[in-house]
């Protein structure tokens, strides 16, 4: 769809680590794009450098030692990736806004929950502290926090994950952003905190027309309010889709791998299926497909040349070498397996 | 809040009582007859049974402590051997000289040590950062009179600019009122006093602060980075929000725990009375009066300065740990 308003693009990024140890390319050339009041689902397993990419859209990546090495990242006309700290203060928070996974500490233990939401609103516009706690209390409403009054004079611990989670989104959606990044929101919830979370973050995308960039490494949490998937490994994107076609015919084999291990209800398997194997290190210079070590389908090519994207329809690519048109004779294709 | 207070008083009683019971039995530690030991080798029988008599230690030990309770709780810390006079009327010019140097010492230490300690973390790596903790490291290593006599030397001795010795120009002595000079200069309203005042306490400040200045720099950078590094820091930069408020607010307030920690302990250390720096500064302060004591064996005195020090030692920590209170919501009792 590309007709629709785009939101936000990301154009080959690299963000890279610089330690004592070398180089690290944490983030080693993603592209990505999300549109006006879209979900996107970024997928991967731990270490693909998800939350690095999505850290590089802000501006924070813990810097010494990380930092944008190339590509650009264009948000409403302008290239984020080398905005000015004093420009990126005036977008975060505002225009972007970001939740992270451990509700547990993402708020300052010592301050009140009004105090960290009126500061986040006054930040941003020039109103009374008193019209900031009114707004403050709106939002904890809006988030279903049923007694926000009290809640603003409560501290952090006082309260549960899932109720800390809330606050961070209404803190987040306090300034009306275009665009959420939500890093694995409810990874550290329980079960049941989680869907009415995802259920609060599908409700204020629809209804604020909100964009939203989901990471998460659960393909559960994908299914139930993506419209669009973004499968990184090692560093790099592998599939892109929408998610319904990327759940129900993945065609890059560490996205078959990722659909085969979600735990399925009505079949009895036994063991849950996991891929072989663990994310290689990022590391510079690499040559050959960095999923070759694990994957079913590797071939000598894997090993020799590295794979770019290859569109498969408008929407739709893969890194993958079996999806190569020219060279589909040398390998038997792996739809369906 | 004064609840809280009140319950941490409650149970200051069974550490005040173990306090009294340390110094209770300094005198009865004494090997053989402690009249013989505090007379010395010469002292005439009488004299001893006398100083027995007059010290109760003919009684059992428990009715002996109990006479010791009591006393204390009507304010007697007893008599000086030495002086003939009530230890607790003559303690508190010394408690109070001791107690206005800590309070400028530590007041230097906590302005340069926890500024100096927040630019450090900011400026990691800088050449700021690396010449501040290498002045602390000397800080922290150098021997206290050795600084002290430098200081006399080039401020006092060869500039001409402070004076190295006492609390006054002692041709021109004040009428005290509370014993702190600086607010009885200031009752007073004579001004030029104060002034001197003040500038009798920078070299023994300097030299009393620089230890607790160099502990506080470092603990406040690692502490600074630690939490700089915190998920809620990362939460307020998410906001939108400038350095000042990133650091002035909440880093600052989250590193300051355990920073908080070492300011109490140091500040316990001074109060307890800086022997070396007093004497060679020659200020009249609770170390060198103990000090003396000892060298007199005047017994009666070393155990109520050591008991007024312990005091000061539980009244510190009292302080802190409300401190802790009003800057940590999640502390509870
Ligand atoms: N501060 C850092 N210093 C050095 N390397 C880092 C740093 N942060 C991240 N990395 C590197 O970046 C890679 C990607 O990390 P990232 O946190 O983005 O992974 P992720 O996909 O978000 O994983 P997870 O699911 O565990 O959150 C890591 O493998 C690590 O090597
Ligand atoms: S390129 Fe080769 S190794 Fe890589 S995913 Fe495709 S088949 Fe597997
Ligand atoms: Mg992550």
């Amino acid at each position: 769809m590309s007709d629709q308003e785009t939101v936000l693009e990301m154009n080959d990024l690299h963000t890279h680590f610089f330690t004592d140890s070398g180089e690290i390319p944490a983030v080693d050339g993603v592209s990505l794009r999300v549109n006006k009041g879209e979900v996107v689902g970024i997928v991967g397993e731990s270490g693909c450098g998800k939350s690095v990419a999505s850290l590089s859209i802000m501006q924070l990546v813990p810097s010494p030692p990380g930092r944008i090495v190339d590509g650009d990242i264009q948000f409403k006309g302008e290239n984020l990736a080398t905005a000015t700290e004093k420009r990126m203060r005036k977008i975060r928070g505002n225009e972007i806004s970001m939740i992270f996974q451990e509700p547990m500490t993402s708020l300052d233990p010592l301050f009140t929950i009004g105090n960290q939401m009126e500061e986040a609103i006054r930040i941003h516009q020039k109103i009374s502290k008193k019209e900031a706690r009114t707004k403050a209390a709106d939002m904890l409403k809006q988030v279903g926090i049923p007694r926000a009054e009290a809640i603003l004079d409560e501290h952090p611990h006082q309260l549960s994950g899932g109720m800390r989670q809330r606050v961070m989104i209404a803190m987040a959606m306090s300034c009306d952003p275009e665009l959420l990044i939500a890093d694995e929101p409810t990874t550290a919830l329980d079960v049941t905190i989680q869907a009415q979370i995802l259920d609060l973050m599908r409700k204020l995308n629809k209804e604020n027309d909100t964009a939203i960039l989901l990471i998460t490494h659960d393909l559960g949490v994908v299914a139930e309010i993506c419209d669009r998937v973004v499968v990184m490994y090692a560093g790099q994107v592998v599939e892109e889709g929408t998610a319904r076609e990327i759940l129900k015919d993945p065609k890059h084999p560490y996205s078959q791998g990722l659909i085969r291990s979600l735990p399925k209800l009505r079949e009895r398997e036994q063991k849950l299926y996991s891929i072989p194997g663990t994310v290689p290190k990022p590391k510079m210079g690499r040559v050959g497909c960095r999923f070759a070590d694990r994957c079913p389908f590797a071939f000598d090519r894997c090993y020799e040349e590295t794979p770019s994207l290859i569109q498969l329809n408008n929407q739709r690519t893969s890194r993958c070498f079996l999806y190569d048109k020219e060279a589909q004779e040398d390998a038997e294709s792996p739809v369906g397996s | 809040m004064f609840s809280y207070v009140m319950r941490r008083l409650v149970m200051l009683i069974p550490v005040l009582v173990g306090m009294t019971l340390i110094t209770f039995s300094i005198v009865h530690l004494i090997p053989g007859n402690p009249a013989q030991v505090m007379l010395g080798e010469t002292a005439t029988a009488e004299a001893i049974a006398d100083l027995e008599e007059s010290m109760g230690l003919n009684e059992p030990y428990l009715v002996q402590y109990g006479l010791y309770i009591s006393d204390l709780l009507q304010g007697d810390l007893g008599t000086s051997l030495r002086s003939k006079a009530e230890i607790s009327q003559e303690i508190w010019p010394y408690i109070a000289a001791t107690f206005e140097l800590t309070v400028f010492a530590m007041l230097f230490a906590i302005f340069i040590g926890v500024n100096a300690g927040i630019i450090s973390a900011w400026k990691q790596n800088s050449w700021f950062d690396f010449l501040a903790m290498l002045f602390a490291l000397v800080g922290v290593s150098m021997p206290v009179f050795w600084l002290a006599l430098m200081e006399q030397w080039v401020f006092a001795q060869e500039l001409g600019w402070l004076p190295a010795y006492g609390r006054e120009n002692s041709r021109d002595p004040m009428a005290p009122i509370t014993h702190f000079y600086v607010l009885d200069s200031l009752i007073h309203l004579d001004f030029a006093r104060t002034w001197v005042t003040l500038k009798h306490l920078i070299l023994p400040s300097i030299a009393l602060g620089t230890i607790p200045m160099a502990i506080i720099a470092r603990m406040t950078r690692s502490s600074m980075l630690e939490v700089m590094k915190s998920d809620y820091v990362r939460t307020v930069r998410a906001k939108g929000s400038g350095t000042f408020l990133v650091i002035y607010k909440h880093a600052l307030k989250n590193a300051m725990i355990p920073v908080l920690t070492v300011i109490g302990l140091q500040t316990g250390v001074l109060l307890g009375g800086a022997i070396l720096t007093e004497t060679i500064f020659s200020w009249p302060g609770l170390g060198r009066y103990v000090y003396e004591a000892i060298n007199y064996r005047d017994y009666p005195v070393i155990q109520s300065g050591i008991l007024v020090i312990a005091f000061i030692f539980v009244i510190i920590n009292l302080v802190v740990d409300v401190l802790y209170k009003l800057i940590d919501p999640r502390i509870k009792y």
